[in-house]
């Protein structure tokens, strides 16, 4: 330690004896690069004044009385100074802390969305689902039974980041435990509604659609809390109609019931659920029209479900600079020919 | 011989007598100037927090000596409100971002021994040593 302080010393010294004789810039660039060694040898500034006021007495012999004085208020400064670093490096530290408990946080909020493919051959489904954070306030579900109906969700907790992760995570376990209502959109969103209310404060609400898919008879049975709407493409007429959505968002009121809405779909015919993420996309500032977001869907008809929701998103975070402002998260669900 | 110098703290004029009786000790002891001014901040903290938020207190400053070491102990005492939450006023970033300077966590990281003890609505002792390297 004192060796170190001693040739710290005897550096510094040279520094300053040939800055004050040549002023030349290579002597600055060496205390340019001297400042980052002492900063990361967690020199304080007041230690560094000190060892300037060292040197200079040393190097100047009649150093006016005046000018050693001056340091003490400067020394009294630098303390201020080195204080707040010391804070500032140790808020880096707990930043760095959380920034690593919120990954593994998010590694298990995916763990709770379904991963294997749907392999029903009358269907071609395709999901992207991107947080704004690392957390998501956004959660789908999807599900194929053993008779091959399918059920899917898209549900967004109004807000962001942790809380709303945490509503999230109780949407797919209360939805787990309601296996016998997985055909019935109307009576799962009313249980769902019951625990959302007894469950999660009155400030915070959920809105939610559930919908199953019936592919021997091609209908789309579903209901809706108060979320965005979906639309379905029509194949035959090249045109997107919007669904029906009726239902308060869950969590506001103890009995809610929920109408059920039914589409049959003809071949190429799809159906597009997403969360306000999509719709709340801006273009210069302004929100997205839902006649844009359907424009942009023809635009990759064409491709796979999965490609497509891909593309879609892909095109809306470039327009907004990759910056997201919501959870995204698109869902198409098409009948095959 | 331990002297021990006591300072009431009622108004700013007893933050710098503490100050000064502070850096006085500091030096006599053999603290250096940057050391002699960690000292003379932290009294200045401990102090400022007494006649913010108790009003009055006293500040004790003494030379301490254990285990062939010789450093500067500082005490601040007073009957104020105490500290609801300890941990919290511990924690970085918490008294500072309301701009009240360095905080306890500052007079932690200038002092080598720190210690808190508060019960609510009967006061609050914090004791601060620095030893001489």
């Amino acid at each position: 330690m004192e060796k170190t302080k001693l040739s710290l010393y005897q550096y510094y010294r040279e520094m300053l004896k040939n800055y004050i004789k040549d002023k030349s810039e290579l002597t600055l660039y060496s205390a340019q690069q001297f400042s980052k060694e002492m900063i990361e040898k967690d020199m304080s500034p007041e230690e560094m004044v000190s060892l300037h006021l060292s040197v200079l007495k040393e190097l100047i012999k009649d150093l006016p009385q005046e000018v050693i004085d001056s340091y003490d208020l400067l020394l009294e400064i630098m303390i201020g100074y080195g204080l707040a670093h010391r804070e500032h490096l140790s808020l880096r530290d707990r930043q760095r802390q959380l920034d690593s408990e919120l990954t593994v946080a998010a590694r298990m909020q995916k763990s709770l969305l379904p991963s294997k493919p749907i392999t029903v051959d009358e269907l071609d489904f395709g999901i992207v689902s991107v947080p704004a954070g690392k957390m998501s306030g956004d959660y789908y579900h999807y599900m194929e039974d053993d008779n091959g109906n399918i059920g899917v969700a898209v549900a967004d907790v109004i807000g962001k980041g942790v809380p709303a992760a945490m509503s999230m995570s109780m949407i797919k376990y209360a939805m787990d435990s309601l296996p016998e209502q997985r055909l019935q959109p109307a009576g799962l969103l009313e249980n769902l509604n019951r625990v959302v209310e007894r469950n999660i404060d009155s400030d915070m609400f959920i809105t939610m659609v559930y919908g199953t898919y019936d592919p021997k008879l091609h209908h789309f049975y579903y209901s809706s809390a108060g979320h965005e709407p979906g639309f379905v493409y029509r194949a035959s007429q090249n045109k997107f109609e919007n669904m029906d959505t009726k239902g308060l968002v869950l969590g506001v009121s103890s009995k809610v019931n929920y109408k059920e809405y039914v589409l049959e779909l003809n071949p190429g015919d799809f159906i597009v659920l997403l969360s306000d993420g999509v719709t709340e996309s801006r273009i210069d500032g302004e929100f997205i029209e839902r006649y844009q977001i359907t424009q942009l869907i023809k635009k990759y008809i064409h491709l796979p479900a999965q490609a497509m929701v891909e593309q879609v998103y892909r095109e809306l975070e470039k327009i907004q600079d990759f910056k997201l402002k919501d959870d995204f998260t698109l869902l198409i669900l098409r009948r095959n020919v | 011989m331990q002297v021990q110098t006591h300072v009431d703290i009622n108004s700013e004029w007893g933050i710098v007598a503490a100050r000064q009786a502070g850096r006085k000790l500091a030096r006599e002891v053999g603290f250096g100037s940057v050391d002699q001014a960690r000292i003379t901040t932290a009294i200045s903290e401990l102090a400022r927090n007494i006649y913010l938020y108790a009003k009055k207190g006293q500040i004790h400053i003494e030379e301490v000596h254990r285990s062939g070491k010789k450093g500067v102990k500082i005490a601040a005492i007073d009957n104020g409100p105490g500290i609801k939450d300890i941990r919290k006023v511990m924690e970085d970033g918490y008294t500072t971002s309301g701009g009240l300077g360095a905080g306890l966590p500052g007079v932690k990281r200038l002092m080598d021994e720190f210690a808190i003890d508060s019960v609510l609505n009967e006061g609050t002792t914090i004791t601060a040593i620095k030893w001489l390297r």
